[in-house]
């Protein structure tokens, strides 16, 4: 019953419905056979820690698991970024991490970014929360450097 | 203002005079009145010792040790006068024992730097306990790599307890100094203090005490110990930020090489060289922080007043009833000692299925103020096999409906988690 706890405030607009869900079902949780990035994340201040898997084919994520523990933000932000990326191109995922960066910073994203993001735009509620960032933002970091690093390299 | 006037003890333990002290105690978080449950990170402040502060800065200011007018006499005086007040606190010999710092940190990092500088040599070691503080670990893993030393690690048991079964072979002939906590900051056990000081000494080493979380809440006699250096910060017992204390026995701290080079810490300078000032003035380099050491004088007089025993009792009763009530959640697991009488007011606990973080904002919402991370020791935090804990402490403040308003807070969170998800 969303809002309807005494005294909890603004917790319906941090944990939203989707992000709940998530965090309770992460999605892409099965480990990657001879995965072409292979990352550990860590957020230690929080004690959030997850293990990213990409495999690549014809510059697209063909496959992609994460694993690990943190809060109900970073887990589900993770899980939301596993079921996005699958299928993109390392272009389109850069731009993803891009958007998300904007989005939980505040600033402005494009309709046609909004309509990539989709469910990923209820992280937002996070804004209000700005130690909660960092959980957020967690494994898309790590993603966009691994991958920046994985084309550059 | 004497302290001569001051009887431990004298004032009554009544909580409700004390909370009317402590005006934060008023302030609304989130539209509820602030449960404050996170004082082993900082305590609150009493209005007795903002207002030495602005009593200070109003009427007294001025620079110490340097004038002949009326301000800088007065400012000496109290600043003095602090340092004599902690010094009786922790019954010191001499108040020249008692230097002031920043924080425990620089206290322990003023030890590790001078003190054990000139004394730990290449196969010596150092020895530690598994609770430690990041700051009573990093700077001897610094120190060790540095003098290619050794780093040894007293265990802590299965309850948090710290095993000194092995002390007599951990602690041997090359051991210089012994370096523990006097109650952990995370598991809230109380350390065997005496005997590990009693087997320092045996074997020609110092003991340092990292008494940051015990002498803001019990009685401590650096005397009755044996320890031949005490480390605490005022902040986390009622003083100000910015100001704590490292006490040490007078024949070590006289022939420690100084730790900063300054104004005030000089005998006679000439343009060649400088010999040192005496103690405490030797480690106290460039103006110190007078109107905090002042109104730390204010803090330890706030707790003289109420009596260290009165404080220990009144919080070990806090945290015999926290323990029953937290424990009485299912879902919960408590760190450290189960027997509340073997630890002090601080209570670390996971909950089965939220994460501290997650618990930690919906207690926020509820106005409810707790720790959550790894509590500056994470490779403890990590021996549970958990990254992060959530972490209740109390003081002189709390009080047993508070506790309460944990555990239902507690459980208002579960409930809240445990909704069904519309999507």
């Amino acid at each position: 019953m969303p809002g309807g706890m005494s005294g909890l405030g603004d917790m319906d607009e941090l944990y939203e419905a989707i992000i709940l869900d998530h965090y309770r079902s992460p999605r892409n949780t099965a480990a990657v056979d001879e995965p072409d990035i292979d990352l550990e994340v860590n957020n230690p201040f929080c004690g959030d820690e997850f293990h990213i898997q990409l495999k690549i084919e014809n510059d697209a994520v063909s496959a992609i698991g994460i694993t690990g523990r943190g809060c109900a933000i970073s887990q589900a932000s993770a899980s939301l970024l596993a079921e996005l990326v699958e299928g993109k191109s390392s272009t389109e995922v850069q731009a993803a991490v891009d958007a998300v960066r904007r989005l939980l910073k505040g600033e402005e994203i494009t309709d046609e970014e909004t309509d990539i993001l989709g469910d990923i735009e209820a992280l937002g509620g996070v804004r209000k929360f700005p130690v909660r960032i960092k959980c957020a933002l967690l494994s898309w970091v790590g993603l966009g450097d691994a991958l920046k690093e994985h084309l550059d390299g | 203002m004497s302290d001569s006037t001051l009887t431990a003890g004298s004032r009554v333990f009544d909580i409700d005079a004390i909370r009317a002290d402590f005006p934060i105690l008023q302030r609304k978080i989130n539209d509820q009145t602030l449960v404050y449950l996170d004082t082993a990170a900082t305590s609150q402040k009493p209005k007795q010792v903002i207002e030495a502060l602005t009593n200070y800065y109003e009427q007294t200011n001025a620079n110490v040790h340097r004038g002949v007018h009326t301000l800088s006499i007065e400012a000496t005086d109290g600043y003095e006068l602090a340092r004599t007040k902690v010094a009786k606190f922790i019954n010191a010999v001499r108040p020249e024992e008692v230097i002031w710092t920043r924080n425990t940190s620089e206290s322990l990092n003023l030890v590790a730097a001078t003190w054990a500088e000139a004394n730990v040599g290449e196969g010596d070691n150092i020895v530690i306990t598994a609770m430690e503080h990041h700051s009573n670990i990093v700077p001897w893993q610094h120190l060790a790599e540095k003098k290619n030393a050794e780093l040894r690690y007293l265990a802590a048991d299965e309850d948090g307890l710290l095993d000194i079964s092995e002390l007599d072979s951990i602690v041997d002939s090359r051991t210089k100094i012994v370096a523990a906590t006097h109650m952990s900051n995370v598991l809230g056990s109380i350390n065997p203090i005496a005997e590990l000081a009693n087997r320092a000494h045996a074997v020609g080493a110092v003991i340092l005490v990292d008494a940051a979380q015990s002498v803001p809440h019990m009685p401590v006699d650096v005397q009755a110990l044996d320890a031949d250096f005490l480390c605490f910060s005022a902040h986390k017992m009622l003083g100000p930020t910015g100001i704590g204390v490292l006490w040490g026995r007078y024949e070590l701290l006289e022939v420690m090489p100084p730790y900063m080079f300054g104004g005030d810490m000089i005998l006679e300078v000439t343009y060649e060289n400088a010999t040192w000032n005496d103690l405490p003035y030797k480690f106290e380099a460039g103006t110190p922080n007078i109107a905090d050491a002042i109104a730390t004088g204010a803090a330890v007089d706030y707790l003289t007043e109420l009596g260290m025993d009165n404080v220990w009792q009144h919080e070990q009763e806090l945290t015999a009833y926290a323990m029953e009530q937290i424990l009485s959640l299912d879902s919960v697991k408590v760190l450290g000692p189960q027997d509340s009488a073997l630890r002090g007011g601080v209570i670390s606990f996971i909950h089965g299925t939220i994460h501290p973080h997650d618990l930690g904002t919906a207690l926020d919402q509820q106005g409810i103020a707790i720790r959550t991370g790894h509590h500056c020791a994470m490779p403890l935090v990590r021996s549970f096999d958990v990254v992060a804990a959530a972490r209740a402490s109390f003081y002189i403040y709390n009080t047993k409906s508070e506790i309460d308003a944990l555990v239902n807070g507690i459980s208002e969170t579960e409930r809240y988690f445990s909704r069904c998800p519309v999507a």
